[in-house]
């Protein structure tokens, strides 16, 4: 079974080695999170994937989370980085926050080159910027598309239900629906 | 050039509107010359299991180059469940990895279920087991007729469906759809076993052997499917680790990781079963891989049922997040309001985030999950393993011949519901 | 076209080489192997052992749409695939049918959002709708059956008179 304890080390390994890049570490339900500096989280995943005894050498997954609209958080955007350590079956989240302004942030492709379309996908759903990616392209929607569509403040695009009251209304928009 | 100008005769519509611009970088400068052959395979071809579209840079019949675009099936389902209550969200997730929608709710489910804490019985516990690895032997068959059909093997589509129907009418007896249930739910089931489901289960465990006997032996030994299968599409270990592979694609390759296994959820520690893997790393190995995933799957379901009992609860009984059964509410005032308050704006979940992976007939599903400390998640994000394993279709055909694309990404079995999401 | 002003208007001519044509229309009604969704995987079940769909002369799916006279959109169509959908009804010859199979087709299903076409007959002309998320092979095979019905209704002066239709 998973266990926190090893996970705490990648908090106090990472600490000793890299101490300007850990700003902050806590858990929630046996998870850790390592809250870094944008700036270094290439070496820091880097320093987690090759050290003896952290070895995570697996990326599950990227993930970016968008906090609008709150108003307390000092950045609207973070991404969790999730790690998995296949030795020892220990996982790890490592997260940064990206303010609205700036939108961008290191790419991990050097890393994992994995991360290539995980990053492309967040880059096209919630539009942040990845440095130094190789192929920087829309993936899922289409490339003229407009918008970040999983940014909070886009709409879901609800379209009107059709009924009796508003049926020719909605069949404007079908004009090649035959009876 | 010359190789991406349409006819001048073509209707207006069809012109190819993009600039050959855009591909610098993706294909090789021998394409720009006319060297080489820029091929478009998809969205609408029978070989790419759904609607992939690939560009694929030809020497001849050579892949020089391979360019996957996705998305054709981008249905916004992480931004419909954020809008939705945690519990009407397993309903979303069902759609995305369409051959084992039960996969994704259990990543989902669990997901909640971490979230908020939550307990699941024991025997819920158990109820899906049976479910998941019920589901991954309906998946696989579907991708081994596929697989099978794709280079030439016709029959055994109509051998594999044949059994895949007992199990969808056994998923049937429990969630009463055959595909999409919706069975798991944040706490344990739906709603209990039915009386005769163990029976055909059974039933079904008594001449399923025999099926894949068959399959085995139509094509384990086949010549043509051994030369059209081995050292193709080979991928190394480290570099399936590198490119974020998961599943039957990287233990084809010999690497051990099954999280059945290596990280148990759901109860899984509690069964004894292999984990087939490869040697090689090619077609064939990927195709044995899961071919015997489905013996080790009866074996599970061996197990399952002899401790499977009839009668106990399957669902949590913590009202604070999980509905009161019907029969409770003509007696009790307070399951009246639970079940008011459930229904109507579910249960709040803190602003905190989690992650939680299962083993789908795929690979890993993973869902992230960030609360916003209301009844709707602020996040919702699907790790899918056909993404990962379409990202690296590049590298699975590079100097391949045209003809074994089809094996290859009939090999890594890859779902387009489940990529694009 | 060809026909009408050819035989003029011979009104019992036309109908009995009606009844004729469209038993053949519909005793091989060639379905497009075009799968979208998960009702595709349904529709696989229609065609596979246990339902056999070729009973309704429809065991030849055909790859290219030059070669079906039915299009089955089988599953939730995005805004990304809806030009793809199009451009494939507009290849198909005609006499050419469309059965929305499934809520997704059909009406956006579950996914009232951004991504997904809320109808495909909003892109193409649909002759049935299939309800059903996704629909069970019966269901597909009521809905194939229907269209039979349907089509043994037509005559041949409407595909041969009208305009293609748009």
């Amino acid at each position: 079974m998973p266990d926190i304890a090893p996970a705490r080390d990648a908090a106090d390994a990472l600490q000793a080695a890299m101490p300007e890049a850990l700003l902050d570490c806590h858990s929630f339900r046996d998870e850790t999170t390592l809250i870094v500096a944008p700036a270094q989280v290439v070496d820091v995943c880097r320093f987690l994937r090759d050290t003896p005894g952290l070895v995570y050498n697996f990326l599950s997954d990227i993930s970016a989370v968008d906090y609008w609209p709150e108003q307390e958080r000092p950045e609207r955007f973070g991404i969790c980085y999730h790690l998995l350590s296949m030795l020892y079956g220990r996982r790890l989240r490592v997260k940064i926050y990206v303010a609205e302004d700036e939108s961008e942030a290191p790419t991990m492709t050097g890393v994992w080159p994995g991360a290539n379309w995980l990053e492309r996908e967040i880059f096209d759903l919630i539009g942040i910027r990845f440095s130094g990616h190789p192929d920087l392209r829309r993936i899922l929607m289409p490339s003229e598309w407009d918008g970040h569509p999983h940014r909070r403040d886009y709409p879901l695009g609800y379209e009107q239900v059709q009924f009796s009251f508003n049926a020719e209304e909605i069949m404007k928009h079908k004009p090649f629906a035959r009876e | 050039m010359a190789v991406v100008e349409t006819p001048t005769s073509a209707p207006d519509a069809y012109r190819w509107e993009g600039n050959i611009e855009e591909l610098r970088g993706l294909v090789s400068e021998r394409a720009f010359t006319g060297e080489t052959m820029l091929l478009n395979m998809g969205p609408h071809h029978p070989s790419t299991h759904g609607v992939l579209r690939v560009l694929l840079e030809l020497d001849g019949e050579q892949i020089v180059n391979a360019v996957p675009d996705v998305g054709f099936l981008h249905t916004g389902i992480e931004k419909t469940i954020e809008s939705k209550t945690y519990e009407k969200g397993v309903t979303a997730t069902d759609r995305m990895d369409y051959l084992s929608p039960l996969s994704n709710n259990m990543a989902f489910c669990l997901a909640v279920e971490k979230l908020v804490d939550l307990d699941v019985p024991p025997r819920a516990q158990l109820i899906r087991v049976v479910c998941l690895e019920l589901q991954r032997i309906a998946s696989h068959l579907v991708w081994l007729g596929t697989h099978a059909i794709d280079l030439g093997a016709m029959s055994v589509l109509l051998y594999a469906f044949r059994e895949r129907e007992k199990v969808l009418d056994m998923l049937e007896m429990l969630s009463g759809q055959r595909m999409m249930g919706s069975y798991f739910r944040p706490g344990g089931v739906w709603r209990d076993i039915t009386p005769d489901f163990k029976p055909t289960l059974v039933n079904f465990l008594g001449e399923f052997p025999r099926a894949v006997e068959d399959y085995q032996r139509l094509l384990e030994k086949n010549p043509i499917w051994v030369d059209r299968t081995q050292g193709v599409g080979v991928i190394e270990p480290d570099r399936a680790l590198a490119w974020g592979m998961s599943g039957p694609t990287l233990r084809g390759s010999g690497v051990n990781w099954d999280l059945r296994k290596s990280m148990p959820y759901s109860g899984y520690e509690q069964f004894t079963f292999n984990v087939p893997l490869g040697e090689h790393g090619d077609v064939y190995d990927r195709f044995m891989c899961r071919i015997l995933e489905l013996w080790e799957s009866m074996k599970i379901l061996h197990q399952a049922l002899e401790r499977l009992e009839d009668k106990g609860p399957f669902r949590s009984d913590n009202r604070k997040f999980v509905p009161p059964p019907r029969s409770e509410l003509g007696q009790s005032m307070e399951a009246v309001i639970h079940h008011f308050k459930l229904w109507t704006s579910g249960f709040d979940a803190p602003d905190e985030e989690v992650y939680a992976a299962v083993e789908s007939p795929r690979g890993e599903i993973g869902c992230y999950l960030h609360g916003t400390g209301g009844n709707m998640p602020r996040r919702v994000h699907f790790k899918t393993p056909s993404f990962m394993h379409i990202s690296s279709l590049p590298l699975l055909t590079q100097g391949h011949f045209i003809a074994d694309l089809v094996a290859i990404i009939g090999s890594v079995d890859i779902v387009l519901g489940d990529c694009d999401r | 076209m060809g026909v009408s002003s050819k035989l003029g208007n011979l009104g019992v001519v036309t109908t009995t080489l009606d009844q004729a044509i469209n038993w053949a229309r519909t005793g091989a009604m060639w379905p497009l192997l075009f799968g979208l969704a998960c009702c595709a995987i349904e529709y696989m079940s229609t065609q596979a052992s246990s339902y056999d769909m070729s009973r309704f002369g429809m065991e030849l799916n055909r790859a290219t749409p030059r070669q079906a006279d039915l299009l089955i959109v089988s599953g939730r169509v995005t805004r990304k695939m809806a030009p793809v959908v199009r451009q494939l009804y507009d290849q198909m010859a005609a006499p050419k049918w469309v059965i929305s199979m499934g809520d997704c087709a059909s009406c956006g299903g579950i996914y009232n959002n951004y991504a997904i076409v809320q109808g495909v007959d909003e892109i193409v002309p649909v002759d049935v709708y299939i309800a059903g998320c996704p629909p069970r092979p019966e269901q597909l095979m009521h809905g194939v059956l229907t269209l039979h019905q349907k089509v043994h209704g037509e005559t041949i002066l409407d595909w041969a008179t009208e305009a293609p239709r748009a």
